[in-house]
């Protein structure tokens, strides 16, 4: 009976912080090293978002407190506003000019 | 529990709502008019709320009115005023007269009156994610503009990564210090010396998304091409009203839960603003498009004021309101301005445009020129106040490099500032722009009025950011 109890180790903070600290650099890595498309950027800002959930979540079990989970809800709720404004911007933004591509946004400079 | 508090923000966002539903059922072509005025009406009530609220704290400790937060609130109302009462006839001119527009500015509002009233992470953050995803639709809100579209996408992008990295840094700080709100943070860290490093990557990843919503250098990429790209009113909109916002949010934040750590952030906050106020001073000189100027000029105003924050005393931060306050008259002044240059029903926006205007309208010339003088800090207009106080705060601290460095970088950004005078009173004079609708002759005139007879009466002002500077350092 205590084989299976034992096998459940549980998994340390650290683990935690560790992967949603890749997730954010991923994110950052993918929204500046990405040449080709603007919806890749959106999903990159996406996993930004969500490496931070993880870290509230993961914080929030660890000191008992529920408000890190309360903000993990708010955070999902704003992310879906964030991707719907995101994604009309978008359309606009194809509308005139035809392309959605990361290196043609470069009508004014300076 | 004191529900009453927000009572201000609970009537905005109404109104708010009340405004969307008549534009909904109204008649489409006086829609836009209408809600604009109801929308100048809703602000107004909402001041008057503001006057009479009394200080407390309310929402389990999430939500905290007092003198800091008045001010603030009232800056910010009068900002987004102007700013509606600016965009009535560019919206006529522009094609975009639809009736959301007043109404995200109000929403706007909303955001912003939360952020300074905010006293744990999560109102903070909220308040904040409200401000932007308003703002960014308002950039792009020219929809049939390439170059709106562009600031709108590129103030999107940036400005989302900017939020990620300061919702990482709140995570850190909340896991860190045990708790969002602002007075268990501050107890948490009440000891530099045992204070884990983990809250001081989470500060550094907060303060970084704030600088880039005050677009301070380093963050400052994407203010020339949004100021530029944006319509005009909306960049009036968000040189003024999103900055006190998200300066005084900082001066808050840092000042308050994170006050026991000022030999950590301080540093920070002193090269950032050397930063801003030197990229402002020089990247301007080149600029042929005066809304590019403006940007960089906006970006070195914010320069200044970080200077107050850096100072860290009660001094210092009554210098960043006050300089904040005729920061907010003298750029809508000129961003009215700006709004008014127009000929045959087209806007022009190059500084070159601005020639001989002493002669075609001097009433016009004569204002930019009060403003410029007050940008570039040259006593008696308001501008040279704010930097006054601000430098004092300064040398008070025995932070000298910085108030040099100050004041060296405002003689180089006065030779910008002048030279667009001299392209209006002895240049030839371009063709007359067309004659100036009678919102922006008010939003010109009365912010002109202040900024040339500030010296007359600044007991007021003073005593008021004194009383609110006291709320952080008692």
């Amino acid at each position: 009976m205590g084989g299976t109890t034992d096998m459940m180790l549980p998994v340390p903070l650290s683990h935690y912080l560790a992967v949603s600290a890749i997730l954010l650099v991923m994110g950052i890595f993918g929204i500046f090293l990405n040449r080709k498309n603007v919806i890749i950027i959106l999903m990159s800002i996406e996993l930004i978002l969500l490496a931070v959930n993880l870290n509230l979540v993961a914080f929030s079990a660890a000191l008992g407190d529920l408000a890190g989970q309360v903000l993990t809800m708010f955070v999902l709720t704003v992310a879906a506003a964030e991707a719907a404004i995101g994604l009309a911007i978008l359309v606009i933004y194809f509308r005139n000019r035809g392309s959605i591509e990361v290196e043609d946004v470069t009508l004014m400079k300076g | 529990m004191n529900w009453q508090l927000a009572l201000p923000e609970i009537f905005l966002s109404c109104s708010a709502m009340a405004i969307l539903m008549y534009g909904v059922f109204a008649r489409p072509e006086r829609s836009f008019v209408m809600s604009s005025m109801l929308a100048v009406g809703a602000l107004l009530l909402t001041a008057m709320l503001v006057l009479s609220g009394t200080p407390g704290v309310g929402y389990n400790g999430l939500f905290t009115v007092d003198a800091y937060s008045h001010f603030a609130k009232l800056l910010i109302l009068v900002a987004v005023g102007l700013g509606v009462v600016m965009s009535l006839d560019y919206a006529e001119h522009a094609n975009m007269q639809r009736f959301e527009f007043p109404i995200l500015m109000l929403l706007a509002a909303v955001g912003m009156m939360l952020m300074v009233s905010a006293t744990s992470l999560m109102t903070l953050y909220l308040g904040l994610e409200l401000m932007s995803l308003s703002i960014y639709v308002l950039a792009a809100f020219a929809r049939d503009e390439r170059r709106s579209a562009e600031a709108g996408l590129k103030y999107f992008v940036l400005g989302a990564l900017a939020s990620g990295l300061l919702l990482y840094g709140v995570s850190l700080v909340y896991g860190f210090s045990g708790s969002m709100s602002f007075a268990e943070i501050g107890r948490a860290m009440a000891d530099p010396k045992t204070a884990s490093p983990g809250l001081t990557v989470g500060i550094v990843f907060i303060v970084a998304g704030l600088a880039f919503k005050v677009s301070a250098v380093p963050f400052h990429m994407w203010t020339p091409d949004v100021y530029e790209g944006a319509p005009t009113p909306v960049t009036a909109f968000m040189g003024t009203a999103p900055k006190v916002a998200a300066i005084v949010l900082l001066v808050r934040l840092l000042s308050d839960p994170f006050g026991a750590l000022l030999g950590q952030w301080q540093q920070l906050i002193v090269l950032v603003s050397i930063a801003s106020m030197a990229l402002g001073s020089l990247a301007a000189i080149g600029q042929r498009n005066i809304k590019r100027l403006m940007a960089y000029s906006s970006i070195g105003h914010m320069g200044y004021a970080l200077i107050g924050l850096a100072a860290g005393t009660g001094a210092g931060v009554r210098g960043v309101l006050i300089y904040m306050l005729t920061y907010v008259f003298m750029n809508a002044g000129t961003f009215a301005c700006i709004i008014a240059m127009r000929r045959q029903g087209r806007n022009v926006e190059g500084v070159s445009d601005l020639s001989g205007l002493g002669r075609t309208d001097p009433a016009m010339a004569l204002a930019i020129a009060i403003f410029m003088f007050s940008m570039a800090g040259i006593p008696p207009f308001s501008g040279f106040w704010g930097k006054y106080f601000i430098f004092t705060a300064a040398v008070q601290q025995g932070m000298w490099l910085l108030a040099v460095i100050g004041v060296l970088t405002s003689v180089i950004g006065a030779f910008y500032y002048i030279r667009i005078i001299k392209v209006m009173y002895f240049d030839e004079p371009a063709p007359a722009f067309d004659p100036r609708p009678a919102s922006l002759s008010f939003v010109v005139g009365a912010s002109g009025l202040f900024t040339t007879f500030f010296f007359l009466f600044p007991a007021p002002v003073v005593a008021a950011a004194e009383a609110a500077a006291k709320v952080l350092f008692r």
